[in-house]
């Protein structure tokens, strides 16, 4: 496993149990969906699994151990993120280049020609041509902008991407192009995925487990096709039986 | 006379950049329209402009005929008797169309007030049956503040306002697209049996398309602020004339294939 939660519980200082007994991991090229409503306890689990926040109790452990101050640096090299909203997850006042180099700047992983070279394939991986560069986040749409985020989160070759309801943001047609273009990606570079999402579709295009949430417990888990087609749980079955459907054709 | 008539209507900003192009269309009584788009189609502007509630900056032209009044450049004293009365509007996001520092119950008891002309005890029991009509618990929401409840309890108390006044046009913008997916099928199942019960016209907006057929049969497909396509949702989805609209279905299909067959 690259990162796992291994019975974890997060309780918020007021009292609140926000997750109750979790367990889930994601292994070498993997690729899992965390699917739950407001309130499930997904945006809970992000923070723990990027060390933003500690469990109350269980562990979560990257490479089998705990993330301790001194692997921090490794951790993050290996474990990125994507956020929801590509309008606020990007820095108005920085060009494209350096919003993208970010992340070997800050983990002191190349510098100068050399980083250039990385945010240029890495743009060039996400499908934007290299004249991005010197442009601003307000000159990119939507789709164009999670783009930009995803290859900034790729730039450092991490092993797992974090994508926090990547395309809930975005226009159903920006959507596909880019649950393709994670999917892609994971193909050429065995980029292992934990997606979190509200939205089971996106979630079936892109994952081959899923994992099901609902107040802060893990309800089901497996194979995606079979949650969605044969769920055992009666909340599972509910929450699929709500995803609004066109009529056949 | 139809209930709702829009001819030619445009909406552009002062500097002169167009956001709705030569828009037309009719909703008779009892009749249901959707409109589709994704963002920046304008089909939002396009329902400000019906109740006449575009904000600063924004100009539209062309003709809105709501209820017979003329809507576009109209004195606010003339929209005031249209709104509510003819045509009430659900917005997407519930928290920011309720006001954080009244109780559910006022706010309720607001329009049922105005319209109706109704006081104290038979105030409150309209406003007890508005709740109700919703699915909401008189007692514990009507004493609430729209932070003390659900994203879909919010919601269904939005609806109730809406309805509150009786209006004959409900205008509902994406009111399911802030929502949980369980609770938008039940905010869906809601809307059209209260749609229905009340014989009223619904004017439908949202960027699903599955959404929109759940609750109309007859769609436009706007994009860039121009209607590329209109027709019954199952032709624009079975056989899309516009290469547009071809290629929304196309994702939306895409996508709802991931889910597996039924």
């Amino acid at each position: 496993m690259i990162l796992e939660l291994r019975n974890v519980s997060y309780r918020y200082r007021k009292g609140a149990l926000a997750l109750d007994d979790v367990s889930i991991g994601v292994g070498e090229g993997q690729s899992v969906g965390l699917v739950g409503e407001s309130g499930s306890g997904k945006s809970t689990i992000v923070r723990l699994m990027l060390a933003l926040a500690r469990p109350t109790t269980g562990t979560v452990l990257f490479d089998g151990e705990p993330i301790v101050p001194a692997r921090l640096g490794r951790f993050r090299a290996s474990v990125q993120t994507v956020f929801q909203d590509p309008y606020s997850s990007l820095d108005p006042r920085q060009n494209i280049e350096s919003i993208v180099a970010e992340p070997l700047r800050s983990l002191g992983l190349a510098r100068g020609a050399e980083a250039r070279a990385l945010v240029t394939a890495s743009l060039a991986a996400v499908g934007l041509p290299a004249d991005a560069l010197r442009r601003f986040p307000h000159e990119f749409s939507g789709g164009q902008r999670q783009r930009i985020a995803i290859a900034r989160a790729t730039v450092c070759h991490p092993r797992l991407l974090l994508a926090d309801e990547p395309v809930s943001a975005l226009d159903v047609t920006t959507r596909i192009q880019v649950i393709d273009l994670l999917a892609e990606l994971r193909a050429s570079t065995g980029l292992a995925i934990l997606m979190v999402s509200h939205d089971l579709s996106a979630i079936a295009a892109l994952c081959d487990e899923t994992v099901v949430l609902h107040n802060g417990r893990v309800v089901e888990a497996g194979p995606t096709a079979s949650i969605l087609t044969a769920p055992r749980e009666d909340y599972t079955r509910a929450l699929v039986a709500a995803v609004p459907r066109l009529p056949l054709a | 006379m139809t209930l709702l008539s829009v001819t030619n209507l445009g909406v552009h900003t002062d500097a002169g950049t167009p956001l709705v192009h030569n828009l037309s269309f009719d909703l008779a009584a009892g009749e249901r329209l959707g409109l589709i788009g994704e963002s920046g189609s304008g089909k939002s502007v396009t329902s400000l402009a019906v109740t006449g509630l575009l904000g600063a900056g924004l100009v539209a032209t062309g003709s809105v005929l709501l209820d017979g009044v003329q809507v576009v450049g109209a004195a606010e004293r003339r929209l005031v008797p249209l709104r509510g009365r003819v045509a009430s509007v659900v917005f997407q996001e519930p928290l920011t169309a309720l006001d954080p520092l009244m109780r559910i119950g006022r706010q309720v008891a607001e329009p049922i007030a105005r319209h109706r002309g109704l006081r104290g005890s038979a105030l409150r029991a309209a406003v007890a049956e508005a709740l109700a009509e919703v699915s909401l618990d008189e007692a514990r929401i009507s004493r609430a503040f729209p932070h003390e409840i659900s994203g879909g309890q919010r919601q269904r108390a939005a609806i109730a306002i809406a309805l509150g006044s009786r209006p004959r046009l409900l205008i509902a913008d994406e009111p399911t697209t802030a929502l949980d997916v369980t609770v938008q099928a039940q905010i869906l199942r809601l809307l059209d049996e209260l749609v229905d019960a009340r014989g009223m016209a619904l004017l439908f907006i949202s960027h699903d398309l599955a959404v929109v057929s759940a609750m109309t049969r007859d769609v436009i497909v706007m994009s860039s602020g121009v209607a590329v396509e209109r027709g019954t949702i199952d032709r624009v989805l079975s056989a899309p004339e516009h290469p547009y609209t071809a290629q929304l279905v196309q994702s939306a299909r895409g996508l709802d294939d991931m889910l597996g067959t039924r």
